[in-house]
């Protein structure tokens, strides 16, 4: 079975976020990572691969920085990945990166593309959705299990409230993939110094074929306002404490 | 500017953040429609739209919508979209939208905005305003070119008691589908075992979140929700690493609660835990994150390192209560 796993990187999760001047995104963060939902749907990728044979592709689009997260794919055991380079990937709204995406995936003729069911930066959800509708794919989403089943898949959706269904796809298939579905590895020190010598696709939107046309831009990045009136307890950690046991027993009375 | 709403049903009867998706185009200027789809059941169903303020409605109907597919459901919807062009199409941000609504606006050459939680209107057209990076920022994006655009409205974002009422006729709407159009092949939704621990009933959670950084220091939490009384809970992460079982879990995979006091120690407030704990009374949020979103929606915040406060805290509450 030859596997894509769709790959983002974004900032990592403690990074203070600063609002850059021009307030149309942040200032470059400090570090970066794996999206985490994505870390999964490459650990599923492996985890098929090693049951049943075949390829793993890691596929990502973003800047030349990015290769940081690819060079982490192909240790943790990706057979090879394409970046598709950008250093300004904001100018396409969620169709025309999956469109980028789906016109490089066409050039692989994959079984199985996975991705993770949202991404930690911009949070749409439906990068792996569109990317199904674009190549003609049938797709399932938030995908606790994968099963090989005779010619096809099955595979575990959860919905909401604690429910599950169980849905039998033909392949190919798009799935997105639910953070917690397997248990991550890490890169091993001859994966590392494997994953150097793997090969690396390089590829771009306009060599795609791909045009710019949003039908949705990212007009403003701001801070929440507060809609609560919230009473931040200062002070030193005992202090801190003691506040909140007074308040705890005297304004919400519950000790 | 007209606005189609699509409801949505679950198990028979209305999902709840159709009513909240509802009254969120309600607020539109022009016309209000809906449409809601399913199996010959539908129709029984769409009769609840004909006392509500819509200009038109729709019972979308067909046998092979008896069970919910993305293909299905995509090329129902579609059809009545290309028929009826509807300038703004909005719906429930429920894990349902979540597998079929991208398709749908990509079918029709649009992005949909997903997770909205405002939308207004310039004289320029449309702008939808949605989170980043969990709830730590916000951002406005603008629709651009010709309708219909689409968006789908986060949970709470809108109140489902302020839906009007009105008078509305349903019409009926079959769509042309072909089996062979529909390539999953579900089967009934389950639970998996019945659920032991029932955080629902709880007074009060004590619950815990990624910034605990290592298994071993859960008891350190787990110590406060002892010298409280309190039920011990989790945010989605804790439970994903098998810190704590599933069932522990808060949040919209997990249990939605509403107790008297919610404490969420080194939980930074992403909206899939929000919505399952903010209709708690009072929430006491402890993050060494002062711009932690949970801060956002917590009346009482205490921005420090929780290994140092949390144990301080429950020294205090253990004197306290001798």
């Amino acid at each position: 079975m030859k596997i894509l796993a769709a790959i983002k990187q974004v900032p990592a999760r403690d990074s203070q976020l600063r609002v850059n001047d021009s307030g149309t995104w942040i200032e470059e963060p400090d570090t970066s990572e794996i999206n985490e939902p994505d870390a999964y749907a490459l650990e599923e990728a492996l985890q098929l691969r090693e049951k049943a044979g075949g390829e793993v592709v890691a596929l990502c689009a973003g800047p030349e920085s990015a290769s940081q997260t690819i060079r982490e794919a192909l240790a943790k055991g990706a057979d090879r990945a394409i970046h598709i380079e950008d250093d300004d990937l904001g100018r396409f709204d969620s169709l025309g990166i999956a469109r980028i995406l789906a016109a490089a995936a066409a050039t692989e003729q994959p079984d199985l593309i996975l991705t993770g069911l949202q991404s930690d930066d911009l949070g749409f959800g439906q990068t792996g959705v569109i990317l199904a509708e674009l190549l003609g794919m049938a797709h399932a989403t938030i995908i606790m299990k994968v099963e090989p089943r005779g010619t096809g898949i099955r595979v575990k959706r959860e919905l909401e409230d604690g429910w599950f269904q169980n849905t039998d796809l033909p392949l190919p298939a798009v799935l997105t993939i639910q953070s917690g579905i397997n248990k991550l590895r890490y890169a091993t020190l001859m994966g590392i110094k494997k994953a150097k010598l793997k090969e690396v696709r390089k590829l771009t939107a306009s060599g795609l074929g791909v045009a710019v046309e949003p039908s949705v831009r990212l007009e403003r990045v701001f801070m929440p306002q507060r809609t609560k009136q919230t009473r931040m307890i200062e002070g030193s950690v005992r202090d801190q404490a003691a506040a909140l046991v007074e308040a705890l027993r005297h304004e919400v009375r519950v000790l | 500017m007209s606005t189609l709403v699509i409801l949505e049903q679950i198990y028979g009867g209305w999902h709840r953040m159709s009513w909240e998706a509802l009254a969120a185009a309600q607020q539109m200027d022009g016309p209000v429609w809906a449409a809601v789809a399913g199996g010959a059941n539908v129709n029984t169903l769409a009769a609840d739209l004909a006392g509500k303020r819509l200009d038109r409605a729709w019972a979308v109907s067909h046998q092979l919508l008896t069970a919910y597919t993305a293909d299905g459901y995509t090329a129902a919807l579609a059809e009545l979209i290309r028929r009826e062009q509807p300038d703004l199409v909005l719906l429930p941000h429920t894990y349902q939208v979540r597998d079929f609504a991208p398709k749908l606006a990509a079918r029709l050459g649009r992005t949909l905005v997903s997770d909205v939680v405002r939308i207004r209107r310039d004289d320029q057209g449309l702008v939808f305003t949605r989170q980043l990076f969990q709830g730590k920022l916000n951002a406005d994006y603008r629709a651009v070119g010709p309708g219909p655009h689409f968006a789908s409205i986060q949970a709470g974002a809108c109140r489902a008691d302020q839906v009007q009422a009105g008078t509305a006729a349903v019409e009926a709407f079959t769509p042309e589908l072909d089996a062979s159009m529909i390539r999953a092949a579900p089967q009934d939704p389950f639970r998996e075992a019945q659920r032991a621990v029932d955080l629902t009933a709880a007074e009060l959670i004590v619950s815990v979140g990624r910034g605990i950084k290592e298994q071993e220091n859960i008891a350190l939490v787990q110590d406060l929700a002892e010298a409280l009384g309190a039920e011990f809970a989790a945010s989605r992460p804790i439970c994903d690493a098998g810190w704590l079982p599933m069932e522990r879990q808060v949040g919209s995979s997990g249990q939605t609660v509403s107790p008297k006091v919610y404490f969420a120690v080194g939980i930074s407030g992403a909206i899939q835990h929000l919505v399952g704990m903010k209709g708690s009374k009072c929430v006491v949020a402890i993050n060494k994150d002062p711009n932690a979103p949970i801060f956002e929606i917590a009346d009482y915040g205490v921005a420090a390192d929780l290994f140092e406060f949390v144990p301080e805290l429950t020294e205090q509450i253990r004197k306290l209560r001798g």
